[in-house]
């Protein structure tokens, strides 16, 4: 009687998944869905993630990739579907009568801390140091002593290599430097998963590596990702699972090397030959 | 025509008095005018939907009435709720409620201005509106609002010049009150147009020194 106004497949539902099961998922996210006025962005976008996991998204530009990321930390409010992360409904929760609850801006803004997010243009705060950059979310959200705070920040910008850069503002860093910022800043609020949104496309290709290098590191650490990228042999090198997404959903899902080998579906097969024609 | 330079000559240190009445009256509603403006710009930014109403109306009514009548309606209102400040402090209240409407104007827009990608990394580490306005949003349009609000002061400073209709002894009544006694107008109110005239230029002069001083990111 509950379930029944949900369309797609509760969690609660014992119905078995194809691969061997691990725990329960950190993130789960079914039929997602975006739409802006008729334009129908997202068409219904189902994955999990298990603690640990580096998720890669790619994909024609237009596909989607970015909107999933946006919609999961509800950047964008999505038009439809469920996202659970640790078991915990985001963003609000589906009442009785199926009808969308959305939660307290309050309580939305302390979900969002457990989510990290890296954007494409860093969007790093310009008035504001480095240090402080990294400071500023365990200082106001967390509620960290400031000594505690800048102790955080400043272990997370070495875990980056800025350490010595620490007392400078965004505009006499580079562009590499100002997104390994970003990136402790997001580190530095210990979230439970980091969205990365096109990371490296806004760099001078020369900086591209050494925010992949930190990408790479971080991932071997066992922290967990979603990652939307062009770079697609970080994908293949780095990804524990790649998605591959076009039109507003899922074409093709599995291990980087079984898709990049051996695309199954004829979209998949499409764009790599784009992409990897360069 | 001849110019009557004694009566110059008595009235410059006569209308010095005035010209200080006249500062005192801006910087006291510049001051009340910044704060009741920046906390109205914050609301109608962040605040809940009624009080952003309710801050547009009072903005659209400063703006579509003339500062004069605006000036009288607080003269005459106060007392009737029981109040009878005086001149003085119904003029710098006037003076006050009418620079807060333009100054919440302008924090509105210089915040609104900054680029939407700063409230979305402020959001992404978890930071309320309140938060994100206070330490993202704010100190960012600071710089950018500085053109602005000295506009609005030296448009306040030139305002305090009505005050003289509810009799404020500052620099133009005091003009108006040479004028009585000595009847030589065009003199009197040269004199006193240079007197404005060199209050802004001091004001323009400082504000834009404060803007070069401000650090740029």
């Amino acid at each position: 009687m509950v379930t029944a106004t949900m369309q797609a497949p509760s969690p609660a539902a014992p119905v078995p998944p194809p691969v061997p099961a691990p725990a329960a998922p950190l993130l789960a996210v079914r039929d997602l869905r975006k739409s802006y006025g008729a334009r129908e962005i997202l068409k219904g976008i189902s994955f999990d993630l298990a603690r640990g996991e580096t998720l890669v998204l790619i994909g024609p530009s237009g596909s989607g990739k970015t909107t999933v990321l946006r919609c999961l930390n509800h950047l964008e409010a999505p038009s439809g579907g469920e996202i659970r992360l640790a078991g915990e409904s985001v963003g609000g929760h589906l009442s009785p009568d199926g009808r969308w609850r959305p939660m307290s801006e309050s309580a939305l803004a302390r979900q969002r801390r457990r989510f990290g997010f890296v954007f494409q243009r860093f969007n790093l705060f310009p008035h504001l140091s480095a240090l402080d950059n990294v400071t500023i979310g365990p200082r106001r959200t967390l509620g960290l002593s400031r000594a505690e705070a800048e102790a955080r920040a400043k272990a997370q910008l070495a875990r980056v290599s800025l350490a010595e850069h620490m007392h400078k503002r965004p505009s006499q860093l580079s562009g590499g430097q100002q997104q390994r910022v970003a990136i402790a800043r997001a580190l530095a609020m210990e979230p439970e998963l980091i969205l990365f949104d096109e990371p490296t496309s806004a760099l001078d290709p020369e900086l591209v590596h050494e925010v992949l290098d930190v990408m790479r590191a971080l991932a071997r650490e066992g922290l967990t990702m979603i990652v939307v990228t062009h770079e697609m042999r970080f994908a293949r090198q780095v990804a524990d699972r790649l998605i591959v997404m076009e039109d507003g959903a899922i074409v093709e899902e599995g291990p980087p090397e079984a898709i990049f080998t051996d695309p199954g579906d004829p979209r998949t097969r499409r764009f790599l030959t784009h992409v990897l024609d360069r | 025509m001849t110019i009557d330079w004694a009566i110059v000559a008595m009235a410059v240190p006569l209308l010095v008095q005035g010209a200080l009445t006249s500062l005192k009256i801006a910087a006291l509603a510049g001051a009340l005018g910044l704060a009741g403006g920046v906390a109205l710009g914050l609301v109608s930014l962040g605040g809940p939907a009624p009080a952003r109403l309710l801050v547009r109306a009072y903005v659209d009514f400063i703006r579509g009435t003339p500062l004069l009548i605006q000036i009288f309606i607080v003269f005459f209102g106060l007392p009737m709720l029981g109040w009878r400040p005086g001149e003085f402090v119904s003029g710098v209240l006037a003076l006050s409620l009418n620079s807060a409407a333009y100054v919440a104007e302008v924090v509105r827009g210089a915040v609104g201005a900054v680029e939407r990608g700063q409230s979305e990394a402020a959001k992404s580490i978890g930071m309320t509106r309140g938060q994100i306005l206070v330490y993202v949003l704010l100190p960012q349009a600071i710089r950018p609002m500085t053109p602005a609000l000295t506009n609005d002061l030296i448009t306040l400073v030139k305002n305090t010049s009505l005050l003289s209709v509810i009799s404020v002894y500052e620099l133009t009544r005091s003009g108006q009150a040479i004028i009585a006694s000595h009847f030589a107008p065009l003199e009197i109110f040269a004199l006193l147009a240079i007197y404005y005239y060199v209050i802004i230029s001091c004001l323009a002069y400082v504000s834009r020194q404060l803007e070069r001083r401000m650090p740029a990111w």
